[in-house]
């Protein structure tokens, strides 16, 4: 083995996920992300994956860019446990020194994340929407905030950790001649019996999945109530569309936390997206990317909204819904009738 | 059962509560393009949204058994309010940690403040958190501030199934369903809006919270260092903060609400998308 050189920068580590040992595409999506940072670093990247019969998945990280991956493959690791994993990567992280972590923003890396952040005494961005590095080589974190956007960076301690939601950056293209190594991980003899998963249930999603919609619906506070509510569910059923929400409408208990877009809900990339009673604020808008028509839908002429989109109707949505609604069934109708 | 249940046991709980820009109107907060700072223009600041569903599982508890609650913040002394709106709703005790010395704290400074905060108070069984704040949207802070007390933590507990002592029983969101999970207290739970209905506040709640007092912590009373808290004690800083510009040119579809209907529609029809 070569000698390290001095002074090297640390690897930059995406720790990978999967679920039913399906690699998350968030995973592959971060070590695309991961290489071009460590190309600017000079330095390598490197995945960690922990789980149970888990060996198909290493081509697909050595594929997407790993040069190394760390490998936990046990029957204890099937599931995520929060103590475990966060013990071994803890551990694993201490010993090789990464210059950067990058995690999802999914529920296993929304809990791993800040406990893992928390124990080597480092900083962690939640749900960024871009990862560059500054003149100075650290990590330059985007977030959205309040119309505009804060650039986060940790510039005194490593690593620097930052969690990014499934589809803020492209699945790279696989690369099948790439080569690696794999690191089987020796597992701690460690007893952890304050904290036990009984059970896991995975439910269908209903309706049409916001992810790969065509038309996309998302509603705000503007909404008013739960009658208000339903009406803008009312014309996303009728578009065949996805209905989304802000997080003041997840809040209200009118939707569903998985109805979520946004920073730290889902990304979404619609050919229409129409906005309802809500006043397009970074932290959602930022989930909307590359939408092809954009309307908003507002009865303040003045909402920010409407700086954000290709066609703007100023009026109270719970009156005005009903009434495109029925213009659109009219229309459909009529297309059926030809 | 009751009649073998001859142990006492009071069970402490601890609510954690940030104060935030009222969520209705954070599209009122602008980034001032020539200072770049916030300009807040008198939102008002209101209890971080899903922390009520946290107090509300203290209450729900305290209805059923023994159970003490206090209600810990950390912000600026203007927070005391939201403290106290705590106790209107029946918390027992409320400590704002406050002091100059932790502004600009970011998720890591803040859950190392309140953990410090906990050890203080002493005798903690469960502590709650909202599963994030609706201004920074982070989660970070409940599950740091488990790993600061070395305690097990649940995130997005959606479900309360069972609150035996010492073994917690709850259902936790997962990306597409959810997990039962046993914990053994003391531990932290951080929980969404599915877990209950919040209640509202009370004439003579607030009546009853007017004789309760707020105890104020300060930096001298967690004993801690000036490095470790506030902006000193965070790992990261905002280096900049920008103004986007609007990306797309609006056009009003302006008539009576018939006429808009049906020129969206036919906008709609013209770019191929109805």
């Amino acid at each position: 083995m070569m000698a390290e050189q001095k002074n090297k920068v640390g690897p930059v580590w995406v720790i990978a996920e999967q679920i039913d040992c399906r690699l998350l595409s968030v995973s592959t999506q971060l070590i695309g992300q991961a290489r071009k940072l460590a190309d600017e670093l000079n330095t390598s990247v490197e995945a960690v994956l922990l789980g149970d019969g888990i060996e198909g998945q290493i081509q697909e990280l050595i594929a997407a860019g790993a040069k190394r991956v760390y490998l936990g493959n046990a029957p204890e690791l099937a599931f995520y446990h929060p103590e475990r994993y966060t013990e071994i990567i803890v551990n694993l992280a201490e010993g090789h020194k990464p210059e950067i972590i990058l995690i999802g923003s999914t529920a296993m890396g929304r809990e791993l994340a800040p406990q893992m952040a928390a124990r080597l005494k480092t900083g962690l961005t939640a749900h960024c929407i871009d990862l560059v590095l500054d003149e100075d080589k650290n990590l330059e974190q985007h977030i959205p905030a309040y119309g505009g956007l804060l650039s986060i960076v940790c510039p005194k301690r490593r690593p620097q950790m930052a969690t990014v939601a499934s589809g803020v950056f492209t699945t790279p293209e696989p690369d099948e001649t790439r080569t690696g190594e794999v690191i089987e991980l020796l597992l701690p003899d460690i007893v952890y019996d304050r904290i036990e998963t009984l059970q896991v249930v995975r439910e269908e999603p209903k309706g049409v999945p916001l992810e790969s919609a065509d038309i996309v619906v998302a509603g705000g506070a503007g909404a008013g109530d739960l009658e208000g509510w339903h009406k803008i569910a009312d014309l996303a059923n009728c578009l065949n569309g996805a209905l989304g929400a802000t997080r003041p409408a997840v809040d209200e208990g009118w939707t569903e936390l998985t109805t979520m877009i946004g920073q730290s809900g889902k990304m979404v990339s619609p050919q229409l997206y129409i906005g309802v009673g809500l006043s397009g604020e970074q932290q959602h808008l930022v989930g909307v990317v590359d939408a092809k028509v954009m309307v908003a839908i507002n009865i303040d002429n003045r909402s920010p909204v409407f700086e954000q989109v290709d066609y703007g109707i100023v009026d109270d949505c719970r009156e005005f819904l009903p009434v495109l609604i029925e213009k659109i069934k009219a229309y459909q109708e009529r297309l059926v009738t030809c | 059962m009751r009649s073998q249940n001859r142990i006492h046991i009071m069970l402490n709980i601890v609510v954690c509560v940030k104060a935030v820009p009222d969520p209705k109107e954070a599209c009122n907060i602008k980034i001032d393009p020539a200072t770049k700072t916030l300009l807040r223009c008198d939102v008002p600041m209101v209890v971080n949204p899903l922390d009520k569903n946290a107090m509300e599982v203290a209450l729900q508890l305290k209805e059923k058994t023994d159970v003490r609650i206090t209600v810990l913040s950390m912000g600026p002394p203007e927070a005391g309010n939201i403290v106290k709106e705590g106790l209107a709703l029946g918390a027992d005790r409320g400590i704002l940690l406050s002091d100059p010395a932790f502004g600009g704290a970011d998720t890591f400074a803040t859950a190392f403040t309140l953990a410090k905060g906990i050890e203080k108070i002493g005798h903690h069984d469960v502590i709650l958190c909202g599963m994030a704040s609706s201004d920074g949207s982070t989660e970070w802070v409940g599950p740091q501030i488990a790993t600061f007390l070395k305690l097990p933590v649940v995130t997005m507990v959606k479900e309360i199934v069972k609150t035996d002592v010492p073994w917690w029983k709850v259902k936790a969101s997962i990306d597409n369903g959810y997990r039962l999970m046993q914990v053994k207290l003391p531990a932290v739970f951080t929980v969404t809006r599915e877990v209950n209905t919040p209640r509202t506040l009370s004439f003579s709640g607030i009546i009853k919270a007017r004789k309760k007092e707020i105890e104020q912590w300060g930096i001298d009373d967690l004993g801690v260092s000036s490095e470790s808290v506030g902006l000193k004690g965070s790992p990261t800083i905002v280096s900049q903060l920008k103004t986007t510009e609007g990306k797309r040119e609006v056009e009003f579809i302006k008539g009576t609400r018939a006429e808009k209907a049906e020129f969206l529609v036919q906008k709609l029809i013209g770019t191929g998308l109805l």
